[in-house]
């Protein structure tokens, strides 16, 4: 490898933990707001129920770039969202490591909620039922009963938010505004070097991607299928 | 039996002649595909049909960054014209051969604007604000992949205020997302290209500068007709016709000067 081959690979790793940490943080938020989400959802017999499962599924609809584009107005200063954090913090929320989770949460929803629903949807409501007859509170079944049986929808519902963030793009673009260090994740950070011709750096930081998200999705995969065997 | 036949073939006849004839109108109606830099777009949609309206050719727009195009061209999109927004792409094309040799021209020069829509900096200069660093987030483009980033960057270095301002500097993938983050509040003020804001689509800015060219690299827009085109004579047509005074006086109009 020549030298400013090394370089180049070795600029990539910032990008990419920035990446790695973003996806982690969105996994970790998503399974605890869309757990409850979830269970409502597989619980539910509202009439509202339909409206908010369109809801959830709204950001697979909305091309990133777009809902990129809104986030960027609400989180901004004068967004709704953005000006109370602004009295609230001092700081904006746009272009911010902050502001990354938080759009991130929200274009990676639909694939936390969606698996843990049909994970909980599937389990018979006998066992639940016998629960509350022995005494259980309902948030006691829902830990005892309800997430020991629905641990794969755990596992489908991490590693795809985390995937899904690892791999996102357009709603950086919009609302993280390239910032080294802070914003400048990975995906980015190869856009940069193929709008600029380096083409074999591109490579290179794209590799180093492929590989990082390979090792870490089949290592995931292999604590799901130990945890389903024993 | 023959009764029934007998149509049938008078049918098929008819078809051949039909389709004869479309491909007789397909020859007299050329058609050019022009891949165009996205700022410029909506200029070259107004230039295009203005060329279509005097010569009946047919010009359809491919638009994206200078950058996604080029990668397209090299790698065989199927385009007559590249209008880039700058003068490196253009030119690495005419040199690796996807572009034919002495059609490039500079067809517009773009011009740089610190630009900002907040209210408290109302009847300020934008320039006193830039020097004393009284905001909270700057936008400029890209450096790395926009011409007009490069040129906010040159500006910057030569007031020696590289330094400082990279610390709240976001950087736009595009002048378009640059503009956005500006429009939206979002940045304090921004580098913007004056073909934006000169539509009058935007309210009037709390402040603008307009940055004087010697202070920046020139930001050289140039087209070249490419090798794989089928339609060499029509390319150079249009090429000709982007520098008739007629398109001069629109693309002044747009916002660019031209140097001649």
């Amino acid at each position: 490898m020549t030298e400013s081959a090394l370089e180049s690979t070795l600029s990539g790793f910032g990008p990419l933990w920035l990446s790695a940490q973003l996806a982690l943080i969105t996994a970790v938020l998503l399974i605890a707001i869309g757990a409850p989400v979830a269970w409502w959802l597989s619980q539910s017999t509202s009439r509202w129920k339909p409206a908010i499962q369109a809801v959830v599924a709204m950001p697979i609809v909305l091309p990133p770039t777009v809902l990129g584009f809104y986030l960027l107005i609400l989180l901004g200063p004068n967004g709704a969202l953005g000006s109370w954090w602004v009295e609230m913090t001092g700081s904006a929320l746009t272009f911010s490591f902050t502001g990354l989770v938080i759009a991130s949460c929200v274009y990676s929803l639909p694939f936390a909620v969606q698996p843990m629903q049909n994970a909980f949807e599937s389990i018979s409501r006998t066992s639940l039922e016998a629960a509350w007859t022995l005494g259980a509170s309902k948030t006691d079944a829902f830990f005892t009963i309800a997430v020991p049986l629905s641990l794969r929808g755990f596992v489908s519902a991490a590693v795809l938010s985390f995937a899904h963030t690892l791999g996102e793009f357009g709603v950086v673009l919009m609302v993280g505004g390239n910032i080294p260090g802070e914003t400048r994740v990975i995906s980015i950070a190869i856009y940069d070097q193929v709008e600029s011709m380096n083409y074999a750096a591109a490579h290179r930081m794209s590799l180093l991607l492929i590989v990082f998200a390979f090792v870490i999705l089949v290592a995931m995969y292999l604590v799901n299928r130990r945890s389903q065997l024993q | 039996m023959r009764n029934k036949l007998l149509p049938m073939r008078c049918n098929f006849q008819t078809m051949v002649l039909i389709a004869m004839c479309w491909s007789g109108v397909a020859m007299a109606n050329d058609s050019l595909t022009i891949a165009v830099a996205s700022n410029f777009t909506r200029t070259a949609a107004e230039i295009a049909a203005n060329f279509t309206a005097m010569t009946d050719v047919n010009v359809r727009i491919s638009a994206g960054s200078s950058g996604k195009l080029y990668a397209q061209i090299v790698n065989g999109a199927p385009y007559d014209i590249y209008l880039a927004a700058d003068d490196i792409r253009p030119e690495l094309l005419e040199r690796s051969g996807h572009a034919v040799m002495g059609t490039r021209i500079t067809y517009a020069i773009g011009a740089l604007v610190l630009w900002s829509q907040d209210a408290t900096l109302e009847g300020r200069d934008c320039r006193e604000i830039l020097q004393d660093g009284t905001y909270t987030h700057i936008a400029l483009a890209n450096p790395l992949t926009a011409p007009y980033g490069l040129a906010a960057r040159d500006v910057l270095i030569g007031a020696g205020l590289w330094e400082a301002v990279s610390k709240r500097a976001v950087y736009g993938e595009n002048i378009s997302q640059t503009l956005q983050f500006v429009a939206t509040g979002n940045a304090t003020l921004g580098f913007v290209a004056r073909s934006q804001v000169v539509s009058g689509r935007f309210d009037e800015p709390s402040c603008a500068w307009s940055v004087p060219t010697h202070l920046h690299t020139e930001l050289n827009h140039q087209a070249v007709v490419l090798s794989g085109s089928k339609k060499q004579r029509v390319a150079r047509q249009f090429l000709q016709y982007l520098q008739s005074p007629e398109v001069i006086e629109l693309l002044q109009r747009h916002g660019y000067t031209i140097s001649r």
